[in-house]
């Protein structure tokens, strides 16, 4: 069977973002729009050359307000992704299809928030609201930190893993968010000891240090036909592969009812996915940025996505595998834990840095990036 | 004592909140091809009947993962064990381990439900089993 994929045809033009913080002083719309700003001007283009927009369910932000911001003339096709971080890859996928099918010529893409200044996900449920969380807070799972460690419990049983062993991978990621200008923690490595000394969030799974931050901040991306890729002051990057895998019985906050919880299949279906569009496999991913609201979904992304076997996580980040210097290289810019947690879009503006050779710890010519964030997820390259 | 957060039953979930209110645990049935589902939901993804029925489940189990849950910054929000239930009918729902110290609690443990209230509110809660036989439903508890 033949399926429809924007494998080669469809490009990220421009990025842009403003500083990541803790209070951002000022709105969501403002930083939603000076993003998008610099995106727009980053992919050599007007606001009239953008009649398209994609950004999450859960953003706050009025699409004609910042169409009004922006000075953008005319809008043709917007689109908004669910899932939260778990969809973020998936406002690409939109935006691809729809330039890829004609509806736009040019998508921006966004997200912008003050999740720290403004309302914190990291902070316990006061009620029932959304339909289906009865059956979670009624018994105390009122925070991320607690509905997440309920799966990674059972993958550390499986596996016989400690705490200590999702330290390494926050290890490395607070070792590339120091040399990366751009993140939170810059200048600010940890040793593995700073980590098992930080408190008890969710015992015995994650402490504060497993945790990725609540940030202020808000990025931006221009999505456009590959045939433009001549046409930009910088370099584009393609969209090789776009994926968003869900599979029955999976949920995203309360991922409980399928085989054994040490597995996250949707990952795995994810990854075929993405390797079916592109005829690629694991060994041909350069670096991956991989999504980590907390430090044990990357373990578990590692194992799903073929870069190494069940269970071996730990040994493959232990090893030096995802450093700098490894076979293959996470979350170079510190991740969601050392950068920003700009739910998870952030990430994807570190893929198209690396490609462009802009990063701040690159890579030596990566040519092929995985970012990806359990259930969606993309491929990029070097357009042309 | 810990805080709850009451449940705000809905047409699709209100059989599961009515037996535990007689002490029951009740579990969802397709009506046409009487398949078991939790969480519910309204059409059977089998057959696509929208009828539906419940079974009473026998209430033994047992833990598939668990965490400590304490509240960020209330501390006197009692801590509770969160577990994840295996049921014997081969379901999965989440609950609270009982009369069990933080430091006995193990994947793989047989659990059996009683019911509790707490902070005003009447919840399913899991206790260890002895692994000899189950203990019949609505035991006192
Ligand atoms: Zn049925």
């Amino acid at each position: 069977m033949s399926r429809v994929t924007v494998a080669g045809s469809t490009i990220i033009a421009g990025i842009g973002q403003t500083e990541f913080s803790k209070h951002s002083g000022r709105s969501e719309l403002q930083l939603a729009a000076e993003a998008a700003r610099s995106a727009i001007a980053d992919a050599g283009m007007t606001p009239a050359d953008i009649d398209g927009m994609v950004t999450f369910t859960q953003d706050s932000n009025d699409e004609l307000l910042l169409m009004r911001s922006l000075g953008i003339p005319e809008l043709r096709y917007w689109s908004r992704t669910p899932n939260g971080g778990a969809g973020a890859h998936t406002t690409i996928q939109h935006a691809a299809l729809a330039v890829h099918g004609g509806a736009a010529k040019a998508v921006l893409v966004y997200r912008a928030f003050n999740e720290r200044s403004g309302r914190r996900f990291g902070q316990p449920n006061a009620r029932v609201t959304p339909p289906g969380w009865n059956w979670y807070l009624p018994f105390g799972l009122d925070t991320p930190a607690k509905t997440y460690s309920l799966g990674f419990q059972r993958y550390m049983f499986r596996y016989g893993l400690t705490n200590e062993d999702f330290g390494r991978y926050t290890v490395v990621a607070r070792r590339h968010a120091a040399t990366n200008p751009n993140a939170w923690f810059h200048q600010r490595p940890i040793t593995l000891e700073d980590h098992q000394c930080s408190r008890w969030i969710v015992e015995p799974i994650l402490r504060l240090l497993d945790c990725c931050q609540e940030s202020d901040g808000g990025v931006a991306m221009i999505v456009t036909t590959a045939d433009r890729a001549n046409d930009l002051p910088n370099r584009a990057v393609k969209v090789a592969a776009v994926a968003d895998a869900h599979i029955n019985d999976g949920n995203i906050m309360f991922n409980y009812y399928h085989g054994d919880l040490a597995e996250f299949p949707e990952a795995r279906a994810l990854g075929r996915q993405l390797y079916e569009q592109t005829g690629l496999g694991p060994s041909d991913i350069d670096a991956a940025m991989l999504y980590e609201n907390f430090s044990p979904v990357v373990f578990l992304q590692l194992e799903a996505l073929g870069f190494c076997g069940p269970g071996e996580a730990a040994a493959f980040i232990a090893e030096g595998n995802i450093d700098l210097t490894g076979t293959l290289p996470v979350n170079t810019h510190g991740g969601l834990l050392g950068e920003a947690y700009i739910h998870g879009l952030n990430n994807i503006l570190e893929g198209v840095r690396q490609i462009r050779g802009t990063a701040a710890n690159q890579l030596s010519s990566p040519e092929t990036i995985m970012v990806a964030g359990g259930h969606s997820g993309l491929i990029l390259q070097p357009a042309g | 004592m810990a805080r709850v957060i009451p449940p705000t039953v809905d047409a699709d979930d209100e059989y599961f909140w009515d037996g535990v209110k007689e002490h029951r645990l009740l579990l969802q049935t397709c009506g046409s091809c009487g398949t078991l589902r939790h969480p519910p939901v309204p059409m059977c993804g089998r057959c696509h009947a929208t009828d539906r029925g419940v079974q009473e489940a026998q209430g033994t189990g047992h833990v598939h993962s668990w965490i400590i849950s304490r509240h960020p910054s209330e501390p006197d929000d009692q801590a509770r064990v969160v577990v994840l239930v295996e049921l014997t009918e081969g379901l999965r729902l989440v609950g609270n381990l009982v009369d069990t110290p933080f430091d006995q609690v193990r994947n793989e443990m047989p659990v059996e439900v009683c019911f509790r209230e707490i902070d005003g509110v009447l919840l399913p809660q899991f206790r260890p089993r002895s692994v000899e036989g189950p203990v019949p439903m609505g035991s006192p508890t």
